[in-house]
C-alpha cells in the first residue's frame, strides 16, 4: 500500500472531515474511499488545495446504477500529477431523485462530464451552469443507462424469435 | 463502350426516344456522394482504387457537395443524432437523386441495435437499393452501383413530376 497516497488522503480527510468516510479500500491496486454525499464538494475542495495530497487534477466523473440497491453512484477520479497519486471518491444517490451539488465550482472540466453523467442516468447537478444533454439526440425521454430502460431499439421488428429459431 | 440503346437504324441516321438518350447518359455519368461513417467506408475507398476502379462505370468523379450530386452512398453507422444531417445532405440534393444504402448498419441498423443508432437509413430518406454485407466487398458495391445504374437507365423522364413521387417523399415528410 506504500506509495498508493489512501492512508494519507484518509489522514488528510480526518484532519477536517471526521466521520465523512464510510468505506476505504485498496480496489484493484486503486484507492477507494466511500463517503456520505452531503459535503462531497467540500471534500474534494480541500482534497485538491492541501499541500499533502493536492489532487488538482479531475481525471473523470460518472454514474453507476445499481439496481438491486436503487442507487445512483457517483464516481470522482482524482489525479495529482506531481507525486502521481490517484485517489477515487464515491458517493451514493438515492435512484428517484439523484441530486448532487456541481463540482464545476471547483473543477471547470466537470462541465461536461456532468453533462454526460445527467445524459446517461438523470443526475441532477444542482447549480451547474449548463445541464442539458451532451451525447444523445435532444427529444430522448429516457436515460439509456439506467438498467430500468431497454438498451434494445424498440422500433426494431425484425428480431422476433421465429427468425432465429428461438 | 456503351452500347447504343434501342432505335431505328439506317445509312446515316440513328432514332430511338429522348428517354432512352437520356437515360444512357446519366446511366454513364453518376455522380456519387460518399456519406461515409465507418468500415463500409473503406471498402468503399477500396472499390474507388484502382483495383476495383468504380470510374469503369463513370462514377470516378466523386461530388462532395450534395447540390451537384446524383447518388448518396450511405456507407456506416448512422447514429440517431447524425439522422437530421443525412436527411439535409439528402434534401440539398438535385432530382433526379438516387441513395444507395451501403452495408447492414445503414440498411437496418446492423448489430447495432440499441437506443442511440438509427435502425436504417430508410426510416428518414427512401433508399433505392440496398447493398447487404458487414461490411460488403468491393464486388458487392460495384454490384449495388451497377443495380442503381439499371433504375436510373430505365426511369422514365417523368416519374419524378408524378404524384406517386411526391407521395412517397411526404412519407418522409420531405418538401
Amino acid at each position: 500500500m506504500e506509495g498508493t497516497g489512501l492512508e494519507k488522503t484518509i489522514g488528510v480527510l480526518n484532519e477536517k472531515f471526521e466521520g465523512e468516510v464510510l468505506h476505504a479500500a485498496m480496489l484493484y491496486d486503486f484507492p477507494t474511499i466511500t463517503l456520505k454525499k452531503d459535503k462531497i464538494i467540500e471534500i474534494i475542495k480541500f482534497l485538491k488545495e492541501h499541500p499533502d495530497t493536492h489532487y488538482h487534477y479531475l481525471t473523470t466523473l460518472c454514474g453507476i446504477h445499481f439496481p438491486e440497491l436503487n442507487q445512483i453512484a457517483i464516481m470522482y477520479q482524482l489525479h495529482n500529477m506531481v507525486s502521481g497519486e490517484r485517489v477515487r471518491l464515491k458517493i451514493y444517490l438515492p435512484a428517484e431523485k439523484p441530486e448532487v451539488p456541481t463540482l464545476t465550482t471547483v473543477f471547470a472540466g466537470a462541465n461536461w462530464m456532468e453533462r454526460e453523467t445527467y445524459d446517461f442516468f438523470g443526475v441532477i447537478f444542482t447549480g451547474h451552469p449548463d445541464l442539458r444533454r451532451i451525447l444523445n439526440v435532444e427529444d430522448m425521454i429516457m436515460f439509456p443507462l439506467r438498467k430500468e430502460f431497454p438498451l434494445e431499439d424498440q422500433v426494431r421488428d425484425d428480431k422476433n424469435d421465429t427468425m432465429f429459431g428461438r | 463502350m456503351v452500347q447504343a440503346p434501342e432505335g431505328v437504324e439506317g445509312a446515316g441516321f440513328f432514332a430511338t426516344s429522348l428517354e432512352k438518350v437520356v437515360g444512357m447518359a446519366r446511366k454513364n455519368s453518376i455522380w456519387p456522394l460518399p456519406f461515409a461513417t465507418s468500415c463500409c467506408g473503406i471498402e468503399f475507398m477500396a472499390t474507388m482504387g484502382a483495383h476495383y476502379d468504380l470510374a469503369r462505370f463513370g462514377s470516378e468523379r466523386l461530388s462532395f457537395s450534395p447540390r451537384q450530386a446524383d447518388l448518396l452512398m450511405v456507407m456506416g453507422t448512422i447514429a440517431k443524432k447524425m439522422g437530421p444531417v443525412l436527411r439535409q445532405v439528402y434534401e440539398q440534393m438535385a432530382e433526379p437523386r438516387w441513395v444507395l444504402s451501403v452495408g447492414a448498419c445503414a440498411s437496418s441498423g446492423g448489430i447495432f441495435d440499441t437506443y442511440s443508432v438509427l435502425q436504417g437509413i430508410d426510416r428518414i430518406i427512401p433508399v433505392d437499393v440496398y447493398v447487404p454485407g458487414c461490411p460488403p466487398r468491393p464486388e458487392q458495391i460495384i454490384d449495388g452501383v451497377m443495380k442503381i445504374q439499371r433504375l436510373v437507365e430505365t426511369e422514365s423522364l417523368r416519374r419524378r413530376d408524378s404524384a406517386e413521387y411526391k407521395a412517397m417523399l411526404n412519407q418522409y415528410g420531405i418538401e
